[in-house]
């Protein structure tokens, strides 16, 4: 029978008595089942991490609760999470956004370097003085982190658009071209007396933390929580808001799911992937602004332990909704700070990685499952 | 500076280069890409070492490291093949597992000292041919010799014998070969898993003979991935890879060797000891691999019929395509 | 009726009993049964989704029953893939060909056999294939890749695969559908032939008259059940065949007015363009469409049609030549400039061109009109005017969906051509281009599609229809272009047939 052939719901109720009443349920896919599955994987992920840190020789369940413990303890450590999460949380964003047309920008990471190199030039050029009024160096360089973070995304979208160049080796390309330019200039212009960082920024171009109203509110005393949290969360709802609300959101959604059919609607194509690839790129900028600018405050080397890449991740297990980008992006941040004292040190990597193979994986239950059910009403 | 050492020392780096985009064209001819490469290979590479540490053979550690590269492989199999999911995200994913498990695996492998390496050998009667004598046939690894059998092996059996057809039926039009008794499925995890397997030997060749040891995962820098730009560029055809494969070999050992000498074509050598220009020598593999990309891409557009048509598209019997 | 079931002169090579398939949400086959004599050709005659494809299928080892007996030559079988079925003698056609487009006649031949063992050695069999199609009158060159042949070319390819491997039972999947009348009349003669060496032919149609001319045998299958078992073809009639087939008269009532079409609203002037794979497939075609008349282009599949749509509509790049809609000349514009001056286009490919799966009805149905008042406003999408549009949409053409948020590719090919023909219509088109409006629909839905269609006329639009169905071609069109290799054949207002089929196949019309 082809695809095209008449399906039961065209055809009179009273010949296929069971037919017609099974087509309906089949999109009646329960909003809790995503979420139960992507918990259900993520578990069975967890799992597996076990196994291989019982092989590795540690007691994982000893690790996971340090994981928790190191995690979410105190208020305290639950603010140094989050500082670990705001920059996932616009690097999911990013991913998010551009994951959404099927765009593969793989390149949050370079991205996110550059953003933190345009960032970083406001301060190291200089493009304002050292005792620019802190609102305006902060909406500076945010704006600069973005424009860089665009200009990255823009090279593969263009080629992408253009020559048809497969963006998942180009964006990846350039997240090495991004480490070794920001290298260059830590090492060889702006290094601070021959060491591997630039010097520090001056405290106007700090991000403002909780702790710095410790003396209004002693509960925020040594909380590092700052400010990116809120570009984190008004950024997650823009996205929605463009992605859900707007013209251009649904451009977006018709072209990831139907390129042809986005033709066919007279929806230029080639336009929105230049696009989509520099807002995703802007928010992997300012997530790379709001690291330095919030928690290093100078450009160095190490800046990111692999966030653009955590972020694929977290975009895929939010589903690539915004805000529940927000919650994925606090558990993986908790993986993150307290994975640093895990050993092995890839343990933490590897975990990620089976999340995301299970993930994947879980999709066929979300997809098949329904199949089966639906069967068995038949018979 | 002598050109001839740095093509000779680029054809066996381009080795790596080259096993990686052979398994990466006869997975892809099925209509599975598999982005996990740089997994793959890690994963080839830390087994191919621990193995040649423990046991003192390195001939039991590549046939390990290419095992590994295989069975890491059969996890994208099974999610691309039996699960139908996006062979991008899975082939991330790959990445990952691949990167994290052999980080894990490498743990204080960095401070193993000598090995015994793969052997290196000069062919006595080629070595005598002019240019291609001293390049290809003088004091190579025996892997870059496996290269030079390997490549025109693999493009007869895609072009000219009946499972080379097989799998061009696959990656082009599985229904089809699914309708005449021709396991879309198995051949297809057959190929991923080859595919794997030309990983792990390309992982193991680093670590065994081009550049021996485990250095995280700056052991391959991103060579998985030039690869899959390769196959690419490659149009799927094993012999242009091997060009492109020697090219980007040549290019790697130019941009080391290029920091060496004083002088450059009677001039000061801007490049000497210059650690800061380095860095841009380092961009320049990647910005490469980038314009090759464009170059196959625009081919690829005009001939309209390079990619296998199939590629990224799970088979599921009953639906067209 | 006759069926000579009991006559023991025939042998009957295939025998299905009680054969049961069913699919999610459908019973494609229920209890069917179904035989085959030895050299003589069956034909399955039955509307889409009667399950004739269902039933062949099972039989060619694609899909597995779940109930019900198989018999070859007497002797039960049970196939789990088609290597199965063909290693005993049943080989099938199918309708959309499973052909490699970048290998050779004689690689697609050899493909899933067992010799040549290891090397492939091209050159020996390219003359056992050559050989083998000069013994069925089946020509074509062993050396030439598929995607350079035409699509009867293709088409004696299948046969000659199934040949090749000894079939003795060939089952053809609609095989006329995409050919010019005069091929089929060669189609018929090879199958002839194919009867003379020994052959059995199950042959699938849903063409009365095609039935009636080449079969011996009719076994009629409506909504999953047979309602004629073995018929001798020359005891019915076209009427009781009619009938056994829609389970009542076919009565087709469509009417269509006389009324005195107004100004030409879409003219197509001497365009060229290229197809997909680079190679000319229009040259040089011109047509034009008044307001209030269907205009039909018929012509033989591949020959330029769905470029012309697709150029008419702004998707495609013509290389020469011009579009003028409305005396505006939209040449090499995009598919929103066609939007913009009122152009409806109702795409072949409904579910990869014409809808997204994965998006709910109200999204479908906003696909022309986001960026216009009420739905676009400003930057934004006023959720709650598109939902009204939805819900609107839904009751005035009876779009059978759990809800508007409803996924479409949850719905039945019936409904999602009402999505897309509401969504069409609703635009209020100055030329509606309608592309294979009524292919895979049954009968209910064609005639539904076929009265919108002529409502249209009524209020005025234009409408080109491509068909390849002649027939409602001929129903529904006050003139019908004929287009052959890009090119226009000639015209025909008064329906024609053979004229027409003349033309199908490169014959211009003799200017009088």
């Amino acid at each position: 029978m082809s695809e095209t052939s008449s399906l039961p719901s065209a055809a009179p109720r009273r010949k296929l008595p069971f037919s017609v009443v099974v087509e309906p349920r089949l999109e009646e896919t329960p909003k809790w089942l995503p979420v139960v599955v992507s918990l259900f994987a993520v578990v069975v992920a967890l799992l597996i991490g076990a196994l291989v840190l019982a092989f590795a020789g540690s007691d994982p369940w000893k690790s996971y609760a340090g994981i928790g413990k190191a995690a979410f303890g105190s208020w305290g450590q639950f603010s140094d999470t989050m500082v670990k999460a705001i920059p996932l949380m616009l690097v999911g964003l990013a991913c998010s956004v551009a994951f959404r047309m099927r765009i593969w920008n793989i390149g949050a990471e370079g991205q996110f370097f550059i953003g933190a190199f345009f960032a970083s030039s406001v301060v190291l050029i200089p493009i304002l003085p050292g005792d620019t009024p802190r609102w305006l160096f902060i909406l500076t360089m945010a704006l600069a982190g973005i424009i860089g973070g665009a200009l990255w995304g823009f090279i593969p979208g263009f080629l992408r658009a253009k020559f048809n160049v497969n963006e998942v080796i180009t964006t990846l390309m350039l997240n090495y071209i991004a480490v070794a330019w920001n290298n260059f200039f830590i090492f060889a212009i702006w290094t601070e007396g021959g060491f591997q960082m630039s010097k520090m920024f001056p405290k106007n171009a700090w991000l403002p933390r909780l702790a710095d109203m410790a003396a209004q509110v002693p509960f925020f005393r040594g909380m590092t929580t700052h400010l990116g949290l809120i570009f984190a969360i008004i950024a997650a709802a823009i996205v929605w808001f463009i992605l859900y609300r707007s013209k251009w959101g649904y451009e977006i959604r018709l072209i990831g799911d139907n390129p042809r059919a986005a033709e066919y609607a007279g929806i230029p194509i080639k336009r929105n992937i230049i696009f989509v690839m520099m807002v995703s790129g802007a928010l992997a900028g300012l997530a790379g602004m709001s690291e330095i600018t919030g928690v290093v405050h100078r450009l160095q080397g190490s800046i990111s332990p692999g966030y653009g890449f955590t972020g694929i991740i977290i975009a895929w297990l939010a589903k690539l909704n915004p805000f529940v980008v927000i919650i994925v992006s606090i558990l993986f941040g908790a993986l993150i700070l307290a994975g640093r004292e895990i050993q092995p040190s890839g343990i933490p990597k590897l975990i990620q990685g089976i999340i995301l193979v299970c993930l994947i994986a879980s999709d066929f239950l979300l997809r098949y499952r329904i199949r089966i059910i639906r069967r068995s009403e038949v018979e | 500076m002598d050109i001839l050492v740095i093509l000779q020392a680029g054809v066996a780096s381009g080795t790596v280069l080259l096993f990686a985009t052979l398994g990466g064209i006869l997975n892809e001819r099925s209509g599975v890409q598999n982005l996990g490469m740089e997994g793959m290979m890690l994963m080839g590479a830390v087994t191919a070492m621990l193995v040649t540490v423990n046991v003192g053979s390195p001939w039991l550690g590549i046939l390990a490291g290419i095992l590994a590269g295989g069975l890491l492989s059969l996890i994208h199999a099974f999610i691309c093949i039996t699960l139908q999911a996006d062979q991008v995200v899975s082939g991330l994913a790959l990445t990952f597992l691949g990167t994290g498990l052999s980080l894990v695996m490498g743990e204080g492998l960095s401070k193993a000292g000598a090995i015994s390496l793969m052997p290196v050998i000069t062919i006595p009667l080629l070595t005598k041919i002019p240019i291609l004598g001293p390049v290809f046939f003088t004091n190579q690894s025996i892997l870059v010799y496996l290269g030079y059998i390997l490549t025109p092996l693999a493009s007869y059996y895609i072009y000219k014998t009946r499972p080379g057809m097989h799998l061009r039926a696959v990656g082009e039009y599985p229904a089809a070969a699914d309708a005449l008794g021709i396991s879309v499925y198995g051949l297809r995890y057959l190929y991923t898993f080859i595919g794997g397997l030309f990983a792990g030997l390309a992982g193991g060749t680093i670590s065994l003979a081009i550049s021996p040891g485990w250095f995280s995962d700056l052991t391959t820098a991103g060579q998985g991935w030039i690869a899959i730009g390769l196959i690419i560029f490659a149009q799927w055809d094993p012999m242009r890879g091997a060009m492109g494969a020697y090219m980007f070999g040549a290019l790697r050992r130019l941009i080391l060797d290029i920091q060496g000498p004083t002088r450059l074509f009677g001039l000061a050598n801007p490049f000497y000891y210059n650690p800061y220009l380095g860095f841009f020598l380092q961009m320049i593999p990647y910005a490469f691999t980038i314009i090759v990309l464009i170059i196959g891409s625009q081919e690829a557009n005009r001939k309209r019929l390079g990619t296998p048509a199939a590629l990224n598209i799970p088979f599921i019997r009953g639906q067209r395509g | 009726m006759d069926s000579e079931s009991g006559n023991p002169e025939f042998v009957n090579v295939v025998t299905m009993n009680g054969i049961v398939k069913r699919f999610p949400g459908v019973l494609a086959n229920d209890h069917v049964n179904f035989s085959l004599r030895k050299g003589e050709i069956h034909a399955l005659l039955g509307e889409n989704g009667a399950g004739k494809s269902t039933l062949m299928n099972i039989l060619a080892g694609l899909y597995r029953p779940e109930a019900g007996i198989i018999k070859v030559n007497n002797k039960p079988v049970s196939f789990s893939n088609p290597r199965q079925a063909i290693a005993a003698g049943i080989g099938m056609v199918h309708q959309h060909f499973m052909l490699v487009p970048s290998q050779t006649v004689t690689e697609n031949i050899l493909l899933g056999l067992d010799t040549p063992k290891f090397f492939l050695r091209l050159k020996e069999y390219d003359r056992i294939i050559a050989d083998l199609g000069d013994r069925f009158g089946l020509e074509v060159d062993p050396t030439a890749k598929i995607w350079q042949l035409s699509v009867g070319e293709q088409q004696r390819v299948e046969l000659l695969k199934m040949l090749y491997r000894g079939a003795e039972v060939l089952i053809m999947d609609e095989p006329t559908a995409v050919l010019a009348p005069s091929e089929i009349d060669g189609l018929f003669g090879i199958m002839r032939k194919m009867i003379d060496q020994g052959k059995s032919i199950i042959f699938i149609s849903h063409k009365l008259n095609e039935v009636m001319a080449i079969s011996d045998q009719v076994t009629v299958l409506r909504r999953g059940k047979v309602t004629a078992a073995g018929v001798r073809t020359k005891g019915t009639t076209i009427p009781e065949l009619a009938r056994l087939m829609v389970g009542r008269d076919v009565i087709f009532d469509l009417e269509r007015k006389p009324q005195k079409p107004g100004g030409v609203v879409m003219e197509v002037k001497d365009v060229h363009a290229i197809n997909d794979k680079g190679l000319p497939a229009l040259q040089g075609a011109s047509l034009y469409v008044k307001a209030g008349e269907i205009v039909g282009l018929a012509g033989v599949a591949g020959n330029g049609q769905r470029e012309l749509a697709e150029v008419v509509t702004g998707l495609r790049k013509c290389t020469q030549g011009n579009i003028l809609v409305q005396g505006e000349d939209i040449t090499n514009k995009d598919a929103r400039s066609g939007i913009r001056h009122n152009v409806s286009h109702i795409p072949e490919d409904r579910a990869h061109v014409g809808t997204a799966p994965n998006l709910s009805m109200t999204d479908n149905l906003i696909m022309k009109k986001y960026n216009r008042q009420p739905i676009g406003n400003g930057w934004f999408v006023n959720m709650h005017a598109a939902e009204k549009n939805s819900q609107e949409l839904k009751d005035a053409y009876d779009i059978i969906a759990p809800s508007i948020n409803t996924p479409v590719r949850l719905l039945s090919g019936g409904n999602l051509q009402r999505v897309i023909l509401a969504r069409e219509i609703s635009a209020l088109p100055a030329l509606m281009v309608a592309v294979q409006p009524t292919r895979g629909l049954d009968v209910g839905a064609i005639e539904g599609v076929q009265r919108l269609l002529l409502a249209q006329r009524e209020a005025g639009s234009a409408v080109l229809l491509i068909s390849e169905e002649l027939d409602e071609l001929l129903a529904l069109s006050d003139r019908i272009y004929v287009i052959y290799e890009g090119k226009m054949m000639g015209e025909v207002c008064d329906g024609n047939v053979e004229q027409i089929g003349l033309m199908m196949t490169g014959t211009p019309m003799k200017v009088e």
